[in-house]
């Protein structure tokens, strides 16, 4: 049985449906997150898990319990907001002891949780601080602290790293990531930032429109997306239209591949796409297919080279790793031919149908 | 080179001789009360008469019953339209500043007419029932400077998600409004309760229709039978509205462990 259940959630706003039959269910120590735009439902649902929201209808479960109706302050949840939300009029260490205080804790064993929780975030010599006077990302670990002090059965964070500095942001996801290692507190995080989101995740709730349209591990998510959604929401992608002639030829990019999508029936429209990091401008197997055009421009972003080559019209992105002995990088105006695996090729469904 | 604004200058010295020169005045008058010389003569004689004593006891109690009325009615009022109504903010906000268009004179006697002898509830035949009355009066009058102290107060920290993050970690409403609302925003009251007190204090209308003891219809009956008392008494008042002022000031700017209340514990690092 899965320590978390979510079955057939929906929650509508008046005549607003913000999330429509979501089903997950959670392992006990697991880090998921909901990854998604904004309006997607995913914080949504998060407020459901925390008992900030009531859902519509459908029911969750912690260890097979129902909580469905149970008010957020019986739920055992620990919560970090994108905001902080540390009580301005308390120290540090009061805004950490705040959970244990509630649980009638005796004041020694509060003083020695309070002392633990600041030496896991490495703020132990803050504890007299007031919030204001801490940095946006010394806040946000406090906050972690004060969630997790009571020991809580799930972890909820909102877009914890969403108002922070990208340098901060970076180091307090690996630190969320180490301590939630640590602890083995079963974590849901919210965020509409897939390199978050892949980079820390067990596994990824792709949100689109309310619905879950994909769950899987951050490689599943990246490397199989199920829907047109999830594959242009997560990394960038280059689309070609494309349709089947006689017996599993493939037209798109101006060339024809014979034999490659023999399931499809002739004349079906759908879409096809590949990873800039799936081109090279060399086969790097046997059986390597080929498309071909004019390089518009190439783009030095450190670690990867970007060409962006004009093939039968549309902009194609392609990148290479910066690495000695590599192959020339081409200049503008020069054709390049562009290789890329079969297993690469990301079919999906036309744009119509979306 | 910069000019010397002379004309905003100018401007400012006028307006401002528009209130120091009565006050001056009125201060310089105040101590000539011994002919001849300038003493503090009318103070002492003020302040030695056990029926100033009696009023000023009288109201300072009355004020101070309207602000813990006032912040039982508005505290929780506000917190709850913000959180849970916040459609009904527009309305609340109107009817805070009702007590600014309605006449207190028509307040009163609404009071009068509908808690009077005879009524469902006749509150003004007992001294306590008026007494009750007065102090009701006085919130409702400092009603428009609570409830916007108050929810401005309120509108400075995000109190919806503060409350969300005291009850994820187990506090009970009352237990978030005791320890997280009510703190954060103890400036805004404290500013509330200051107006409350400098407007309850020194009320003539309803303290005087309601013929209570008070301290506005003390001072009127001084003014039609004293020359130097009165200008005294103004004079004190006025000092008082500052000092007033000054605290509210203090307490408005005053962050968490360093405000005038300072918390002793608290204090490691």
């Amino acid at each position: 049985m899965s320590f978390l259940t979510l079955t057939d959630i929906t929650k509508s706003f008046g005549a607003n449906t913000v999330v429509r039959g979501f089903d997950l269910a959670v392992e006990k120590g697991e880090f998921i997150s909901f990854l998604g735009p904004s309006g997607c439902g995913k914080t949504t649902v998060l407020r459901m898990v925390a008992g900030f929201e009531t859902p519509s209808s459908g029911r969750i479960a912690v260890e097979g319990r129902d909580v469905t109706a149970l008010p957020a302050s019986k739920r055992r949840i620990g919560m970090v907001f994108q905001a902080y939300a540390l009580f301005p009029n308390m120290t540090v260490a009061q805004n950490v002891a705040f959970g244990l205080k509630i649980a009638g804790m005796e004041r020694a064993a509060i003083r020695a949780r309070v002392a633990e929780m600041l030496e896991l975030i490495a703020l132990g010599h803050l504890a007299g601080r007031y919030p204001y006077q801490l940095s946006g990302g010394q806040q946000q670990r406090v906050a972690l602290a004060r969630a997790l002090a009571p020991k809580p059965d799930l972890l909820l964070l909102d877009e914890p790293l969403s108002a922070l500095d990208a340098k901060i942001r970076v180091s307090l996801r690996d630190d969320i990531r180490a301590i939630q290692r640590e602890l083995g507190i079963t974590t849901i995080f919210v965020t509409h930032d897939q390199e978050e989101a892949l980079s820390i995740s067990d596994r990824v709730v792709v949100m689109h429109q309310g619905r879950a349209d994909q769950t899987g591990s951050p490689a599943e998510i990246y490397n199989r997306p199920a829907t047109r959604f999830v594959a242009g929401f997560v990394g960038h992608l280059n689309t070609f239209d494309a349709h089947v002639g006689r017996s599993g030829t493939l037209f798109f990019g101006g060339r024809s591949f014979p034999g490659i999508v023999p399931e499809m029936r002739e004349g079906t429209r759908l879409t096809v796409a590949l990873r800039p990091e799936a081109l090279a401008l060399a086969p790097r197997g046997p059986g390597d297919l080929q498309i071909g055009g004019t390089v518009i421009d190439t783009n030095f972003l450190g670690s990867v080279i970007r060409a962006r080559v004009r093939i039968a019209g549309i902009s194609v992105a392609a990148d290479m790793f910066n690495q000695s002995g590599a192959a020339a990088v081409p200049a503008p105006g020069a054709e390049a031919a562009l290789w890329f695996s079969r297993d690469d090729l990301l079919v999906l469904p036309a744009r119509a149908d979306a | 080179m910069r000019r010397v604004p002379v004309l905003s200058w100018l401007a400012a010295l006028l307006a401002a001789a528009y209130f120091l020169v009565p006050l001056y005045a009125t201060f310089k008058f105040s101590l000539q009360m011994k002919r001849g010389e300038l003493s503090f003569e009318s103070y002492r004689s003020v302040l030695s008469s056990d029926l100033f004593l009696q009023v000023l006891g009288f109201s300072a109690m009355a004020s101070l019953a309207a602000i813990v009325l006032g912040i039982l009615l508005v505290v929780p009022t506000a917190y709850w339209v913000r959180l849970k109504l916040p459609g009904l903010r527009p309305l609340t906000e109107f009817l805070s500043l009702m007590p600014l268009i309605i006449p207190p004179v028509v307040l009163v006697f609404g009071y009068v007419r509908i808690y009077g002898t005879g009524s469902v509830l006749p509150l003004t035949m007992t001294e306590a029932g008026t007494n009750l009355l007065l102090v009701i009066g006085y919130t409702v009058l400092s009603l428009p400077y609570m409830y916007r102290a108050v929810d401005n107060g309120m509108a400075a920290i995000d109190i919806a998600t503060l409350t969300e993050a005291a009850e994820s970690l187990g506090a009970s409403r009352l237990r978030t409004v005791a320890t997280v609302i009510f703190p954060n925003i103890r400036s805004a009251i404290v500013s509330g309760a200051f107006l409350t007190f400098s407007i309850s204090l020194g009320e003539f209308v309803v303290t005087s229709l309601l013929s209570r003891p008070g301290f506005g219809p003390y001072m009127v009956q001084i003014g039609q039978d004293y020359a130097y008392q009165p200008a005294a008494i103004a004079i004190m008042a006025f000092a008082f509205t500052w000092i007033c002022m000054v605290l509210m000031e203090l307490f408005a700017t005053a962050r968490p462990g360093q405000g005038p209340f300072r918390r002793r514990k608290g204090k490691k690092g």
